[in-house]
């Protein structure tokens, strides 16, 4: 699975680095390091509404410091459960 | 209209730009065939010259400033060319006798001549060409000052001395020393040495990008950006480049973020280093101090090495690079460079924005956000070393363990004395920053404006990143 953290300018200034790190965390402590590629993108387009991610392609956005955990789960975990 | 009428230092850039925008301006038609017709007539209107002798010699060579605004000489590697017949061939002759002579009794001049090249006759000291050898004793010695020495705007200019004459008197730049710096194309009174324009590659780039569907295309944006389009904020220029049709707007001071954090660990390693960041410094070493060059860093300049970042996260991608530089469309064509896919400057920018309507001052601000304050005042002088200084702390290692020594050079002369020191083991220091333009690119010879306010405005612009560190800043290309 191909996860890409926009690190645009927009979402650079609402913490992408925050939800790279929890993503990588999470990613370790879930020892799903080769299910889950992790990248970062310019700009996925999504400007408004807080850190936009990548899942393959579909896109999520409203990421934060306190929900990134919890969508990672949602949408990453459970996405590669689903496959 | 407001917008038809930006303000440039000189003239001559406003004529360039005028060139530029009737070029953007039949590429946007579909009529670029008719370019070579149309902007001559359109810029030189007639009856009356306005520039030159007449109009027919301003209409032919506009059409030369049209053939450069198209890309120029494709075969010639270098980005600054001379357009001869708008060369106004200005006297060779270095000294003259100007009217403070009093044809006085003393004759100094005479005396001091070596060559026997001055007489004295009609109340006036006269100067015999054939015979002088420019050595000045006559200058020196004229109690009147009377004697004036002349170089020529573009030689005076050129501190690298790759300008010589041809024999109809044009000048004539020697490309094996040129460092394509630019510093003659924006001195040259009547605009005849120029850089020449790669924004139709730009243009068509875009175009094929069919709304960045295709492949994205991307602007890397010097941070001397914050200098420039002084009538609108910075956001707002971000705002007009998406408009032009930008996918996306990365600041090349990121890239500047991962060179210093890299050289910083280089400098360590090799004990002695030159900056790498500047691509006529770098240009400048590799001809005229050919046994230096190993100590160039081996880092790619900062708007490469982000633009290698942006390509592995999309491997599609294009990158143009928007800047002050005349150098970087050198850099850009040379085959190490691998990121970046084209160049254009401030002032092409400008004439893009005013063709297609994008009035940036009206617009919206963007946010522009992906370097560290130390990314970003490396666009002045100084900055690279306090940014090498910065990553030598970010990586742990104690001033007891290596102390960085840079030297700022702060134009090309000053670079030519310190690599002359360091040639003879003569320089205290152990890092050179090299920057050939004054000022470092803020004072590029493309920037639209050159002032004494530009430097804050660096500084301030760097006081706004969010990332404070390097570390921080460089973090994202890390994952």
């Amino acid at each position: 699975m191909e996860v890409y953290v926009c690190i645009g300018s927009s979402c650079h200034l609402k913490g992408s680095y925050d939800i790279i790190n929890v993503f990588k965390q999470q990613i370790a402590q879930q020892q799903i390091e080769d299910k889950v590629n992790l990248n970062a993108s310019f700009c996925l387009g999504h400007c408004q509404n807080g850190v936009t991610i990548k899942i393959d392609d579909r896109i999520v956005t409203g990421l934060n410091a306190e929900n990134a955990a919890e969508v990672f789960q949602k949408e990453v975990v459970e996405g590669l459960k689903k496959s | 209209m407001e917008t038809t009428e930006r303000s440039f230092d000189t003239n001559v850039q406003l004529l360039k730009y005028k060139v530029i925008k009737g070029v953007v301006e039949h590429f946007d038609k579909g009529t670029l065939e008719s370019a070579y017709r149309d902007i001559p007539l359109a810029i030189a209107p007639g009856p009356k010259p306005t520039m030159r002798c007449c109009v027919y010699k301003e209409r032919a060579v506009i059409t030369e400033r049209v053939r450069m605004a198209m890309g120029g000489d494709r075969e010639n590697p270098n980005a600054v060319e001379v357009i001869r017949i708008a060369c106004d061939e200005c006297t060779v002759n270095r000294y003259h006798v100007g009217s403070a002579c009093r044809g006085c009794i003393a004759h100094r001049c005479e005396h001091a001549c070596p060559t026997g090249a001055i007489s004295v006759h009609d109340g006036k000291a006269h100067i015999d060409q054939e015979k002088c050898v420019e050595c000045g004793r006559c200058a020196t010695a004229c109690p009147y000052s009377a004697i004036m020495k002349y170089t020529r705007p573009c030689e005076n200019a050129c501190k690298i001395k790759a300008i010589s004459m041809h024999r109809d008197n044009s000048a004539k730049i020697d490309n094996d020393k040129c460092i394509a710096c630019g510093a003659c194309v924006y001195q040259c009174p009547f605009g005849a040495i120029v850089d020449k324009s790669f924004v139709l590659d730009a243009l068509t780039m875009m175009r094929d990008s069919e709304n960045n569907a295709k492949y994205r295309v991307y602007a890397v944006v010097a941070p001397s950006i914050s200098s420039q389009f002084s009538y609108a904020k910075t956001g707002q220029v971000v705002t007009g480049l998406k408009k032009l049709g930008f996918h996306s707007v990365v600041e090349a001071a990121l890239g500047a973020d991962m060179v210093a954090y890299d050289e910083a660990a280089e400098l360590v390693e090799k004990g002695f280093l030159t900056s790498s960041c500047c691509p006529a410094f770098v240009a400048y070493v590799k001809s005229a101090f050919p046994d230096l060059a190993d100590h160039i860093s081996h880092n790619p300049s900062p708007m490469e090495a982000v633009a290698r970042f942006i390509k592995r996260t999309d491997p599609t991608a294009k990158c143009i690079f928007v800047g002050p530089c005349t150098a970087k469309k050198m850099e850009f064509r040379q085959e190490a460079c691998t990121g970046i896919d084209c160049v254009i400057t401030f002032e092409e920018l400008q004439a893009l924005f005013d063709v297609r309507g994008v009035t940036v001052e009206h617009l919206e601000e963007s946010v522009l956000d992906n370097a560290s304050y130390y990314g970003r005042i490396f666009a002045r002088s100084g900055g690279l070393s306090d940014a090498v200084a910065q990553a030598l702390e970010e990586h742990g290692i104690t001033k007891e363990r290596f102390q960085a020594n840079p030297i700022a050079c702060d134009g090309i002369e000053e670079c030519r004395t310190a690599l002359f020191k360091a040639r003879k083991n003569m320089l205290p220091n152990n890092f050179i920053e090299g920057m050939a333009c004054i000022g470092g690119c803020i004072g590029g010879a493309a920037c639209i404006t050159h002032g004494p306010k530009d430097k804050s405005e660096v500084n301030k612009y760097g006081q706004l990143a969010k990332e404070k560190t390097i570390l921080d800043a460089i973090a994202v290309t890390r994952i």
